[in-house]
């Protein structure tokens, strides 16, 4: 009993670790596409962030300052998707992939080249200040539910931040009015809301948070920065979204299925498995499109629509 | 002074062809820059990459080489993009492409003669590309799953179990990685260095591709889609099964791409098959405005900044990244100045008379007018 209880408890410590760089990144992406804009470049800000958040961290030694520069970073490509699609009419999905694409580039260039000389200029394989786990006396004790107390400072931020994002979107002006521009832009315009502003403010807020994300996993999952540190995360943040039908509060859910499944996928390797890690690491991906295709055959047979009714669709105001 | 937008009856047809140049332009701006504050001289090198590119019948050769992947995946993604569907996972499907015509050439010699493995081992590959692009379509087609991510979520999975094999279902025993090398009879020859007879099956798809957007009724079917789909549907024109028939051959050419790399250059599977030339065709397929021969032109281009990068990693020593990061760079001002093609600009002093252009009650209906995406299809060559 007591080693299933351990078992439970490990598994859960993983799972939540794993899953903080998912949380920050779909609560970026649901205020993002809550004002009507897509963003795919998840994936190529989540590297932009991990890579210079660790740099900053490894010269500063200081990983709030890192923290920083992701956040800015973050906010920084997202204001070129923004500029792209709103004010440039871009065509969304092609916008956010190029800054996936150009992301994934710069990241793996910076890679190779802000590191210390005598590592030939990489980062990859250097060791800097990290948040580490910070287990807290009593509560960390408790079997099960104690993983919740063992984790680094970013997770246990989150335990504020969902809250507080749930809440700003359903309770607050500013939240009714975020809503209303990706739901009707139209009627937002004519009810005094800044159509153009609202969409820029979120946009950047979510690449702020995505690239906090991206942070979370060099400075704190992994050991360092390493070349694609994401694995396709940014994608699977982008999933989160959907499956927690636009709302920061279930991303939590989903995000904890998803590191849920790291979890198992680690255990499994650790324990020695018969089964081709191949097939293991499989899963992740395998699951994100058996969960993509229920939600949405869910979503037609109770005819609920979660997507914001104008995402992806530029909004012009030809006129006045 | 208030600058007003209107959108083109048709897209401009000077601005389609200076917003790429342009974009060129400012990507190696900004390389130059990055260059710079990274402690490179630029001009050094891009000589340099020029010159590995283009310096040498060797360069020349390896631009071809690395042309043939980019080419196909480029056309197989301008294809699906056409009716709007982003296949984003040309990736997967070339790998697939290679892991099944690697499967042929390996294992099906022994009970077949060995001049049908060669066509055998093409076709099979294109079978896979577009079994791994047909799931999502169909997907798409019948659930309304979002294809973006299905398409890509397929390209891990196809790269894992890729990488299952060549390290260790197919593995050759005497090597850590890599399967034996496929028999001589199931090559495609080589022309020029190590550049292969897949150049010619990349031109004429491209060619056919180009006929079959500008004569047929599918070509036309795939623009409606892409622009208009209300309009699609009002002609009757069946958007499910296009979306399926589509994407199985947008798959086939990705397919196929894989496919050529195993049977004309790897000869064998080995690591190094899936590098990114599926994501750099979304790049291809988007600069050259979905055209099939602009994507051979814009594949030639990407294929030489990518050679340009090795041979500055080999010389100066500096990341070959430098070439991706150009790449990465090219869609975003090509984004930006898609809007002149788009749009026409006009400047306006003070309030204007004519309300013949603009209807103010247009704008307030609710109603969601102006919705459609910019249109990207530049007609013709």
């Amino acid at each position: 009993m007591t080693e299933t209880l351990t078992l439970l408890t490990s598994i859960l410590t993983i799972t939540l670790r794993a899953g903080t760089s998912l949380i920050y990144g779909a609560i970026g992406e649901t205020y993002t596409e809550r004002s009507g804009i897509l963003n795919l470049g998840v994936e190529g800000t989540m590297l932009m962030g991990a890579v210079t958040g660790f740099a900053t961290a490894y010269y500063s030694g200081s990983v709030w300052l890192g923290l920083l520069v992701a956040m800015i970073v973050g906010a920084a490509l997202a204001a070129l998707h923004a500029f792209l699609t709103v004010t440039m009419r871009a065509n969304q999905v092609v916008s956010g992939l190029s800054i996936t694409l150009f992301g994934t580039g710069l990241a793996s260039f910076l890679g190779e080249r802000l590191g210390p000389a005598s590592n030939n200029y990489n980062l990859v394989g250097m060791i800097g200040p990290r948040f580490s786990p910070l287990a807290i006396p009593g509560l960390s004790e408790i079997p099960a539910l104690g993983a919740f107390f063992k984790q680094d400072l970013l997770t246990y931020a989150l335990f504020l931040l969902v809250p507080l994002a749930w809440a700003y979107l359903y309770k607050t002006r500013n939240g009714l009015n975020l809503r209303a521009v990706g739901e009707n832009p139209q009627t937002a315009d004519a009810m005094g809301i800044d159509v153009i502003k609202t969409r820029y403010l979120y946009t950047i807020v979510g690449g702020a948070l995505i690239g906090l994300g991206g942070a979370h996993l060099s400075l704190a999952y992994a050991p360092g920065w390493a070349e694609n540190i994401t694995g396709g995360r940014g994608w699977i943040v982008i999933a989160l979204v959907i499956f927690a039908m636009w709302n920061p509060a279930r991303a939590v859910l989903g995000a904890v299925l998803f590191g849920g499944i790291n979890a198992v996928q680690f255990r499994l390797q650790a324990g020695g498995t018969t089964i081709p890690s191949a097939y293991l690491n499989m899963l992740p991906y395998l699951i994100t499109i058996a969960v993509l295709v229920a939600m949405t055959w869910w979503e037609a047979l109770s005819h609920r629509i979660g997507a914001p009714a104008a995402l992806g669709t530029p909004y012009m105001r030809e006129d006045k | 002074m208030k600058l007003e937008l209107k959108k083109r009856e048709t897209v401009s047809r000077r601005a389609a062809l200076l917003v790429p140049l342009a974009s060129f332009g400012v990507s190696l701006l900004f390389g130059a820059i990055l260059l710079a504050v990274s402690g490179a001289n630029p001009l050094r090198t891009y000589a340099a990459m020029a010159v590995g590119a283009f310096g040498s019948l060797n360069g020349l050769s390896e631009v071809l080489v690395k042309s043939i992947p980019l080419i196909l995946t480029g056309l197989g993604v301008a294809l699906a993009f056409r009716m709007r569907f982003w296949n984003i996972g040309a990736e997967g499907q070339l790998t697939m492409g290679a892991v099944a015509a690697a499967g042929v050439a390996l294992f099906w010699s022994q009970n077949l003669p060995a001049w049908t493995i060669l066509p055998l081992a093409l076709v099979m590959g294109c079978v896979a590309g577009a079994l791994w692009a047909g799931v999502p379509a169909l997907l798409k087609a019948t659930l309304k799953v979002d294809e973006t991510l299905t398409t890509l979520m397929l390209n891990y999975v196809a790269v894992l179990y890729s990488e299952h094999l060549y390290y260790i279902a197919w593995r050759a025993p005497s090597a850590n990685s890599g399967t034996e090398r496929i028999p001589e009879f199931s090559w495609l020859p080589k022309i020029i260095g190590r550049a292969h007879a897949g150049i010619f099956i990349g031109l004429a798809l491209a060619l056919l591709l180009w006929a079959v957007f500008r004569y047929t009724r599918w070509g036309f079917e795939l623009k409606i889609i892409g622009s208009n789909p209300n309009a699609a549907r009002y002609l009757g024109i069946n958007i499910a099964r296009n979306i399926v028939v589509t994407l199985l051959v947008s798959g086939a050419i990705s397919g196929l791409a894989g496919a050529s790399e195993v049977l004309g250059l790897t000869r064998r599977l080995q690591q190094g098959i899936s590098v990114g030339y599926g994501y750099t065709a979304i790049i291809i397929a988007w600069m050259a405005q979905l055209n099939p021969l602009g994507v051979v032109l814009v594949a030639f281009l990407m294929a030489a900044l990518l050679v340009g990068g090795d041979q500055i990693q080999m010389r100066m020593r500096l990341p070959a990244s430098v070439g991706v990061v150009l790449q990465g760079m090219l869609l975003i001002p090509m984004l930006a100045g898609s809007i002149f093609r788009d749009y026409s600009l006009h400047f306006s002093r003070g309030k204007h008379l004519e309300s013949g252009t603009a209807n103010p009650e247009e704008a307030d209906d609710g109603r969601p007018a102006e919705t459609e995406e910019p249109h990207a299809t530049g007609d013709g060559a």
